[in-house]
């Protein structure tokens, strides 16, 4: 790893529900981007991937509190105003939302929103030159008819389409980090593929940092290099992709592996990781996972496991050993 | 749903399906009240001012509303109002609207104590009667046309200020906002681009069918002697002063019926708009 990565976030720590309530949506989370690199987030939904996130490109409502520390190419993040803020976001840092139905302003042309996202950063830039620059980069999403496209509305694009003008509009300043909260959820699995091969190439290209929220493990292997897997808000185990799938040190890890069906093998029935994902309000004692875990023992109800190297692979779990042998 | 809309019967002309009777009757009215203020200087009938008859004449062919206590046409004052009455429509909707929307805006999206302070003002204009407040603030500002718009603008921004709140916070939690501050939006530019243009229908409406209130209470504040002064053409006026001649209706009843036509016009007006303007419709 160079001297300072791309993007270093160091026990960022979410709570929500102000001063009284005070409910941890994130703890501690610790991961580091090189620039050009894909880092896979995994997690069940409500896991605290989507927060994170928000937290870093300073998203969240103000009277959320946050702590820790993201640094993004060595400069504190946490901290930082608005103001600040307003003019890293969109520039060197961009991020991608789920739902591409909802994340277009439903009143304006696509051309006037690319044009637009361009406008924020670079001000100079006359009317004619942020057109011409847009019909470039919806070239670039290969959008077909782009011309056509510029003057058109979002309701008049398919979902696939809208997803590529989204994907132009946080390529519009060509960031250094794009982060990428399910880009892919929401669309028909045809188009799913399109839309990853899309920011794949984009990201080679440009050597963006990539950060890929997903729960699609599949996806999420081919792509990343390296993986957070996350549980009701905190890494249970970070490494690289094939060390962490190929050999799992986290029985979390391993269930959601297990879970997945396999196409080449007829399986009687699908293996579901016992009970579900605890609320945000009752976090379990110690581990979190112990009361869905098979590993579990009294020492996982009392001691929240720390997360610690194994190898190339970082594991938040005390049987860790056990768990990769077994 | 949207099979019953369709051509049911054979028709020689159709309409779209949102143009229905009272939209079309409430958009006659109200159109030709428009074209009324606008030119009844050159329409062939009486001066509004002119005693042009023997007093207090019941309808005939050449006064068909009569004629009032002085022996002024009643048809003519009651066209002649119109103008009063929809200039002071339009100045008072378009400031109120203006205010509280901005007022609004400003509070749903801000939140907190600004949002409070706003609000708590809004609460405490409205927990007042719409009549009452108006009569307080013309009687204190003294009568006139303008006194009375003045007084109904205070009345009614606080109805815009509440709405456009509402529609702010709804529109605020959508998605393409939250993209839009991640791509680096500041506050100004969120608010204007990407919250207001998606908060008008429901003021649109509102506005249109407040057009109607609005010419009610001005009319009300002239009858008791607090909007227009004598000798102009006002419909409340006009009223007031046929209110001590009991017997002869037909002084009452041209301006009555003028007020009547308005507001309904402009209730079925903002119907229609609000059926087209709604989302859910099929």
């Amino acid at each position: 790893m160079s001297a300072a990565p791309l993007l270093e976030v160091r026990d960022l720590t979410v709570r929500l529900g102000g001063p009284a309530r005070r409910l941890e949506a994130v703890r501690e989370a610790s991961f580091a981007l090189a620039e050009g690199t894909t880092l896979g987030i995994v997690g069940e939904s409500g896991c605290g991937k989507s927060i994170t996130m928000l937290a870093l490109m300073g998203l969240l409502a103000p009277d959320i509190e946050i702590s820790g520390s993201v640094r993004f190419r060595g400069e504190e993040l946490i901290g930082k105003s608005q103001r600040e803020l307003s003019s890293l976001r969109g520039k060197r840092m961009a991020m991608i939302f789920q739902d591409p139905m909802t994340s277009l302003n439903p009143v304006m042309t696509v051309g006037e929103q690319i044009g637009e996202a361009i406008a924020i950063h670079a001000t100079a830039l006359s009317r004619a030159a942020r057109q011409a620059r847009a019909l470039d980069l919806l070239k670039v999403v290969a959008i077909p008819f782009p011309e056509r496209r510029l003057r058109q509305y979002p309701h008049e694009l398919s979902g696939g389409m809208r997803q590529r003008v989204m994907i132009a509009i946080a390529m519009a300043n060509d960031p250094e980090l794009l982060i990428a909260d399910e880009p892919t959820t929401a669309l028909d699995v045809t188009v799913q593929a399109q839309i990853m091969e899309l920011l794949l190439q984009l990201q080679k290209e440009r050597k963006m940092g990539l950060v890929l929220i997903s729960h699609d493990l599949g996806v999420v292997a081919r792509v990343a290099n390296e993986v957070a897997i996350m549980y009701a808000g905190r890494i249970c185990e970070r490494g690289p992709v094939g060390t962490v799938f190929g050999r799992p040190g986290h029985p979390y890890t391993r269930g959601l592996l297990a879970s997945l069906p396999k196409i080449d093998r007829t399986v009687e029935s699908l293996i579901a990781i016992p009970g579900s994902l605890p609320s945000l309000a009752q976090r379990p004692s110690g581990c979190r996972f112990h009361p869905r875990c098979t590993f579990a023992q009294s020492i996982c109800t009392r001691d929240d496991p720390a997360l610690l190297p194994r190898g190339s692979v970082d594991v938040a779990c005390h049987f860790a050993d056990k768990v990769e042998t077994s | 749903m949207s099979a019953s809309s369709a051509p049911a019967k054979p028709r020689s002309f159709a309409l779209p399906s949102h143009l229905t009777l009272p939209v079309l009757l409430g958009a006659a009215i109200t159109l030709f009240w428009i074209v009324t203020a606008l030119s009844v200087d050159l329409w062939p009938i009486y001066d509004p001012l002119d005693m042009v008859a023997r007093r207090l004449m019941p309808p005939s062919a050449e006064h068909w509303f009569g004629t009032d206590a002085l022996g002024r046409d009643v048809l003519t004052r009651t066209l002649h109002g119109a103008r009063s009455s929809l200039i002071m429509s339009c100045a008072v909707i378009f400031f109120a609207v203006s205010i509280g929307s901005a007022l609004g805006a400003i509070a749903g999206y801000a939140g907190g104590f600004i949002d409070n302070a706003i609000m708590r003002l809004v609460d405490v204009t409205l927990s007042f009667p719409p009549i009452l407040l108006a009569m307080a603030v013309t009687a204190a500002l003294g009568p006139g046309l303008e006194n009375a718009a003045i007084a109904m603008i205070i009345v009614w921004w606080p109805a815009y200020a509440r709405l456009m709140r509402g529609q702010v916070l709804a529109v605020k939690a959508r998605e393409h906002v939250e993209a839009a501050v991640a791509g680096g939006a500041g506050h100004a530019r969120t608010l204007i681009r990407h919250i207001l243009p998606l908060c008008w229908g429901p003021i649109l409406i509102n506005a249109t069918m407040d057009f109607g209130q609005v010419v009610l209470l001005a009319a009300s504040l002239s009858f008791i002697g607090l909007g227009a002064s004598p000798p102009t053409p006002e419909w409340g006026s006009m009223i007031s002063e046929g209110a001590i001649h009991f017997y002869q209706w037909w002084i009452c009843a041209g301006p009555g019926l003028a007020i009547l036509s308005v507001v309904l016009g402009f209730n079925f007006l903002g119907d229609g708009l609000s059926d087209y303007l709604d989302p859910r419709r099929s």
